[in-house]
């Protein structure tokens, strides 16, 4: 036992020197995190860098490990917010784009289920009462012809839609499948939208993550307060293209079920247009600022195929006739269709300056939320008391830190000066995998690796009260060492496992800081196995070896 | 010989069941009390659990709570609750305070406007004041929240239990929830007793005290595990007694090195996180208590099926050899 193999003795000493090498980028803190800012800024400009740039980057240098420990929200400062997005607005939505489509079918039908209106429902439903019931067969058969496959994973097979009657009213219902594949959708959506937002401003590292159903965690460091984040977030470019029903000077009630909306440039002028829009910003691929032929700041624009293809085959049929540009409940302009406009690219021009021509294409890029947010959660923590909190906590880990020492040694002697090596390297070793593995140092995190280094030690003192009681029954020095190493054994497995199991389980369930204690008791469990188990007996066996001490005490 | 720091003499015999009915009664005593606190006084909930905003104000004036209260009082925002905050790492000029408003709606958190409301009418009281903290918690959250922590707790002990019936045997892996059981009442009791704000990081010290208390007891029941295969006669009580007895010295080494880690979060750690290393630091002692006095006294008392015949066979078979 007091004997190691060479190779055992390569690999736990080339792990400790890791363990240091790695850790050490986190005593230079600002130094590192100025080179590899730099470095990021670098390469997002393709390569060229800044005076200023090549000065950070020249500060650490580029053949050491430059990662380090990413701290907390609550160590750093910035903004937290949880959302949930209301998937039911898709529903209405999809339900309002789907009208005109059975209108258009029943009206073919006309003989044989009379007139039709459309009646107030429940989010996901469509609710149409016919004149004539004894139509309604023909009226189920003609709705359930529009009905599509699921497009999802686990709904394969089954339809998005189910059409059944009530007395004299058509309903049409949004099935289970097709629901869950729309929130699913949703909310990937909103989370790239929100990630692109956040990203336009260049934060350092925001957390973006989707959670349970259909919420969406958002965590940005550096930002000054969870109401900035919010309305970063809330700013909406949703452009839609309506044909236009009439234009009035004074607003109508709206109670056809229209919609209504003012000009942007035009005072008191309104629109009324058709709820249902014929394509929507959704189905754009890009937009660029540019000039239209007057030289005037536009926007020109892109459609997808199947955008392109609804955008070609309303414009060839309605010729002549004006449809309205709609960007966030505004008319911006309402042109007149002159041809057939394939290929699925046009231009949107409007009263714009150059910075609003810019600025809207960027966000019509972004795209529009698909469904409202509901805020359930935020934190503002301002920078100051996360810098005030990083104090404390390496004030009270560098005075844990030496009153732990210190009683090791007084309790232990020269075991436990060798105790407190493998406590250093412990300590280099957590600091090492928290930063390669890029986790987020929390305010309790912190307090983690101080529990850590008193727990930490447990399992020497194990090891050495065993020796200790070897000794004490008269076994010969190497022994009682071997002894020791080996019947404590059992112990620490079983008492590092069980933390382990409460660790798991802390993470698994816990939020936000909580599950940054978990992460460093987890890793300070790993460590200070290895640390305790193998360098102390790597420590102990060489000291052994070199010494050969006729007794010992421990 | 060298000096050694010893915080117990190196061969003790401690009798640690001689008052076996006093400590058990005053371990169901504590359970009980700390369950009655708990049902008639409540405990503190934090945000975390109950909803609603927090803001942590900073300014270089003493704060004046009666004037921060009249303050806010005209904004309608139902219950407030300030109270200041005392931490020995504070500047000379450096005065905090706490001020909590009450859930406003049923699911969201707080409207900007709100806050905004509320730090203008602070900052008319005292222009200096900064906030370097705003945190808002929906009802809807804060209730799930609460079923996350139950879980949570729960599903540790589950866990644990689990695990030790694997190592050990059912016997000591009810001794052991027992004990685990009693921590965390006795925990939440000292919190409904002196109303300390019950929040999320209270329920991760919990669990880090069920982690800690466990080590313990696992510590002295691999040392029982050896006993019992070592001393096959020597009665259940005594062999009990003797694993406390060879264990103590590193159960007290150990809790002494957590306890002055502990006390250095506790002194210079900021008062952030006052409440959780608090939690901890209780919790410990009191795990390391229930470890020695509670867990071992279940396990006595269901009793340990001691091997028998078809396990041991080393002592088995001389006899089944003279039979045959």
């Amino acid at each position: 036992m007091l004997h190691f193999p060479v190779w055992k003795r390569v690999l736990i000493w080339g792990i400790c020197a890791l363990a240091i090498l790695y850790a050490a980028p986190n005593f230079l803190y600002g130094r590192v995190e100025s080179h590899n800012d730099a470095v990021a800024a670098i390469e997002k400009a393709g390569g060229t860098a800044t005076p200023e740039q090549a000065e950070a980057v020249a500060l650490w240098p580029d053949w050491l490990p430059s990662s380090i420990v990413n701290l907390g929200l609550d160590l750093r400062g910035g903004a937290h917010l949880l959302a949930e997005v209301r998937v039911e607005d898709v529903y209405e939505a999809r339900m309002d784009g789907l009208w005109p489509e059975v209108r258009d079918a029943l009206r073919g039908l006309r003989d044989q289920v009379g007139s039709i209106r459309r009646q107030t429902a429940p989010a996901g439903e469509l609710r149409i009462a016919i004149s004539r019931p004894e139509g309604m067969p023909a009226a189920l058969d003609a709705a359930r012809k529009l009905a599509q496959p699921v497009i999802s994973f686990t709904g394969m097979g089954q339809s998005d839609i189910e059409v059944s009657s009530q007395n004299d009213v058509l309903v049409i219902r949004l099935t289970d499948a097709e629901r869950t594949a729309m929130d699913s959708r949703t909310v990937q959506q909103s989370l790239e939208i929100i990630r692109r937002r956040v990203d336009e401003v260049g934060t350092r590292e925001p957390t973006i993550q989707r959670q349970g159903e259909d919420r969406i965690l958002i965590q940005v460091p550096g930002i000054g307060s969870a109401a900035e984040l919010k309305s970063l977030i809330g700013t909406t470019a949703k452009l839609t293209f309506h044909p236009v029903l009439s234009r009035t000077a004074e607003a109508p009630p709206s109670a056809s079920g229209d919609l209504v909306l003012p000009a942007s440039n035009e005072q008191g002028i309104y629109y009324v247009l058709e709820r249902a829009p014929v394509v929507t910003g959704e189905e754009l691929v890009d937009a660029q600022p540019s000039f239209d032929q007057n030289n005037r700041p536009a926007v020109s624009f892109r459609f997808n195929p199947s955008g392109a293809r609804l955008f070609g085959d309303y414009t060839a049929q309605n010729i002549g006739k004006p449809f309205a540009i709609v960007l966030d409940d505004e008319v911006i302009s309402a042109p007149v269709i002159q041809a057939h406009i394939a290929g699925g690219s046009g231009i949107i021009t409007g009263n714009f300056s150059v910075e609003e021509s810019t600025e809207l294409a960027v966000l019509l890029r972004a795209g529009a939320l698909p469904a409202e947010m509901t805020f359930l959660e935020e934190r503002t923590i301002g920078p100051e008391l996360g810098q005030d909190s990083i104090d404390a906590g390496r004030t009270a880990a560098i005075v844990g830190m030496i009153a732990v020492v210190a009683f090791m040694i007084a309790s232990y002697g020269w075991f436990g000066v060798l105790a407190n090596i493998a406590l250093a390297i412990n300590m280099m070793a957590i600091l090492a995998l928290l930063s390669v593995i890029g986790a987020t140092l929390t305010l309790p995190g912190i307090a983690g690796i101080v529990l850590t280094i008193g727990v930490a030690v447990d399992a020497n003192v194990l090891i050495f009260e065993r020796i200790r009681e070897e000794l004490r029954q008269g076994k010969m020095p190497a022994r009682a060492i071997e002894l020791g190493f080996q019947k404590a054994f059992s112990a620490i497995l079983d008492a590092n496992a069980t933390t382990f199991l409460v660790a798991v389980i802390m993470f698994l369930v816990g939020a936000g800081p909580v599950r940054g204690f978990a992460v460093t008791l987890t890793i300070g469990i790993f460590t200070s196995v290895f640390t305790a188990v193998y360098v102390t007996r790597i420590l102990v066996a060489t000291w052994f070896a070199w010494r050969r001490p006729r007794a010992i005490v421990v | 010989m060298a000096f050694r720091l010893k915080l117990c003499p190196e061969k003790t015999n401690i009798n640690f069941f001689r008052a076996a009915p006093l400590t058990f009664g005053f371990s169901v005593f504590l359970m009980v009390a700390s369950l009655v606190v708990w049902l008639t006084m409540g405990l503190n909930f934090g945000i975390d659990f109950r909803g609603g905003t927090t803001i942590r104000t900073e300014s270089t004036q003493p704060v004046d709570v009666g004037a921060y209260r009249t303050a806010l009082q005209g904004l309608e925002l139902g219950d407030i609750s300030i109270t200041e905050v005392f931490d020995p790492g504070f500047r000379e000029d450096q005065h905090v305070a706490m001020v909590r408003i009450g859930a406003q709606d049923d699911t969201q958190s707080i409207t900007p406007e709100q806050i905004a409301t509320v730090e203008a009418a602070l900052q008319t009281v005292d222009p200096t004041i900064t906030f370097p903290s705003v945190e808002s918690v929906g009802p809807k959250v804060s209730s799930e929240l609460i079923w996350s922590a139950i879980t949570a707790v729960a599903a540790a002990c589950a866990g644990i239990a689990f695990y030790i019936w694997l190592r050990f045997e059912w016997q000591f892996a009810v001794g052991s929830v027992a004990a685990l059981v009693h921590d965390v009442l006795v925990t939440i009791g000292v919190f409904a007793l002196f109303q300390i704000r019950f929040d999320l990081t209270t329920v991760a010290a919990l669990l880090t005290v069920l982690g800690y208390s466990i080590n313990d007891t696992v510590v002295v029941f691999d040392r029982l595990r050896e006993n019992l295969v070592k001393y096959k006669s020597m009665p259940l009580r005594d062999v009990m007694n003797l694993s406390v007895n060879e264990t103590l010295s590193r159960t007290l080494m150990t809790l002494m090195t957590t306890l002055i880690a502990l006390s250095a979060l506790l002194v210079f750690g900021g008062d952030v996180i006052r409440g959780f290393v608090f939690a901890i630091t209780f919790g410990v002692v009191i795990g390391t208590y229930s470890s020695i006095y509670m867990a071992k006294n279940i396990v006595l008392y269901l009793g340990v099926d001691r091997g028998g015949p078809k396990k041991d066979s080393k002592a088995g078979t001389q006899f089944a050899n003279i039979d045959a």
